[in-house]
């Protein structure tokens, strides 16, 4: 079977750079929400998952690929040449639709207390960035406390994202993906419900 | 420029860079190894600086470029020189417009902005190093937290000396975590690292090393209880501009003694004087 796969982005050097500058903003700012442009997303991935996936991986990084994105998997093997992995421990990025991903963050790296940073980075697509629950976040970043709105967590997410954080420096950075708007969790941020 | 991708690096390399760059801003003050590059020029003159700015840097950003302060000396003009010519982007002097400023040993006077971002060149990322020389055992004391060691070298200074004897690269705890060399700038300038609303990044280029301070961030310089942190610096207003709150150059100007402190900023101290302010040098120039 082939069917066309959708460009990537239309200037792969600036549309990149642009994109891990706001990937880095929402990172460095925690409760920052983003919004990318440029990538016709493969379904079901939402623009701005797509945006992150091309600007990130390539064939150095394993990719944990949620079941309900296989459709996403051609695209993503053509443009970054990440290799797709069954086993979450083996990889660096997981692309989850589904907050089930954060059963046990399913097996995922957390790194260790000398190499933390070999913990694996999770890109989640979630409902939406602008209404939904509000989550207090505090931490390195924020000059006070910020709010970040989430539709699309799950309803114990203030208590699952507890355990991550505990275990700091290891744990697992989160990337919030929907529609063509990113925010990003890094661990080192204490997250209650508002 | 022909020939090369944009900002000198290839896009693969870019990535791997802006991946370990994200894991540093995720864990702050934690050193992040990656695949350090060859560059064309030397390690030690800002190759891990020159590595993180080509993976951050966009063709709308304006950038500048200081060693020491100054915006006209050898290593500053050719890494300047160098991002002008492979990424075509502007590049200024002046503190305030600047997106990204690349930095070796300096904070610059002004206040940095949220939306700039600051990068520093680190020739020795591990503050530990001259108390321990092997990587597996400061990397272990990073894992464990266990900073015992530069407390008995603060403590040992003040015993023999009567005060901590570090007068550049002094040591910091970043988000009461990570111990962190801030790079060798002045223990002048290490009160501007803490809650800066700047992101700072720093690179390693020989010790291929990478970490960051996210904006907002608690730096804080190791002291004791009852020996504060106190910077340094020499006790003279700048000759040219008066400035009595800036790092201070010691300038030798004859062969009698004679001395000119002036601020280590030009671009701080170029502002002064357009806004005014004359020092003591200056004054003496207008007499004569």
């Amino acid at each position: 079977m082939m069917s066309a796969l959708t460009p990537g982005f239309a200037e792969p050097v600036s549309g990149a750079q642009a994109c891990f500058r706001l990937v880095l903003d929402a990172m460095a700012r925690p409760g920052q929400v983003h919004a990318l442009g440029g990538v016709a997303a493969p379904a079901p991935l939402c623009d701005a998952a797509a945006a992150v996936v091309l600007t990130l991986l390539d064939h150095e990084t394993p990719l944990w690929l949620d079941p309900e994105a296989e459709a996403a998997k051609a695209w993503i093997a053509f443009h970054t040449g990440a290799p797709i992995t069954v086993d979450p421990a083996r990889s660096m990025f997981a692309l989850a639709l589904s907050q089930s991903v954060m059963e046990s963050w399913h097996g995922l790296p957390p790194g260790t207390d000398e190499a933390p940073e070999t913990s694996a980075t999770v890109i989640l697509q979630v409902v939406s960035l602008t209404t939904g629950t509000d989550f207090v976040l505090e931490g390195p970043g924020m000059r006070a406390p910020e709010t970040l709105t989430v539709d699309g967590l799950p309803p114990d997410f203030a208590a699952i994202w507890r355990r991550n954080h505990a275990q700091y420096p290891r744990g697992i950075d989160l990337i919030l993906c929907a529609g063509n708007q990113i925010a990003a969790l890094p661990r080192s941020v204490a997250v209650r419900k508002g | 420029m022909k020939g090369y991708n944009f900002a000198y690096l290839d896009e693969q390399t870019k990535r791997m860079i802006r991946r370990a760059l994200l894991k540093a801003v995720a864990i702050p003050g934690h050193q992040v190894p990656f695949g350090s590059r060859e560059m064309p020029l030397p390690y030690g003159w800002g190759t891990g600086g020159i590595q993180v700015t080509a993976a951050i840097l966009g063709a709308d950003d304006v950038l500048k470029v200081i060693d020491q302060g100054a915006d006209d000396t050898t290593n500053a003009v050719s890494i300047r020189r160098f991002f002008a010519r492979t990424a075509g982007v502007r590049t200024t002097t002046a503190t305030a417009e600047a997106t990204v400023l690349q930095t070796r040993h300096r904070i610059p006077e002004k206040t940095l902005r949220e939306d700039q971002i600051i990068v520093y060149q680190v020739p020795q990322p591990e503050p530990l190093w001259r108390l321990e020389p092997s990587r597996v055992e400061t990397t272990r004391m990073h894992g464990l937290a266990d900073y015992g060691l530069m407390h008995v070298k603060l403590y040992e200074d003040i015993a023999r000396y009567g005060q901590i004897s570090i007068a550049y690269d002094y040591p910091v705890m970043v988000n009461e975590r990570y111990l962190m060399s801030p790079s060798p700038i002045p223990a002048f300038d290490n009160p501007k690292m803490d809650m800066m609303p700047a992101l700072q990044l720093f690179g390693a280029g020989r010790e291929k090393r990478i970490y960051a301070i996210p904006p907002w961030t608690r730096v804080r310089s190791l002291d004791f209880d009852d020996h504060p942190f106190r910077p340094i610096n020499a006790a003279h207003p700048c000759g040219l501009c008066g400035a009595t709150d800036a790092y201070l150059d010691e300038v030798v100007t004859d062969d009698r003694g004679g001395r000119l402190f002036v601020c280590s900023d030009t671009d701080h101290c170029a502002d002064r004087r357009a806004a005014g302010h004359v020092g003591a040098q200056g004054l003496r120039e207008a007499a004569e």
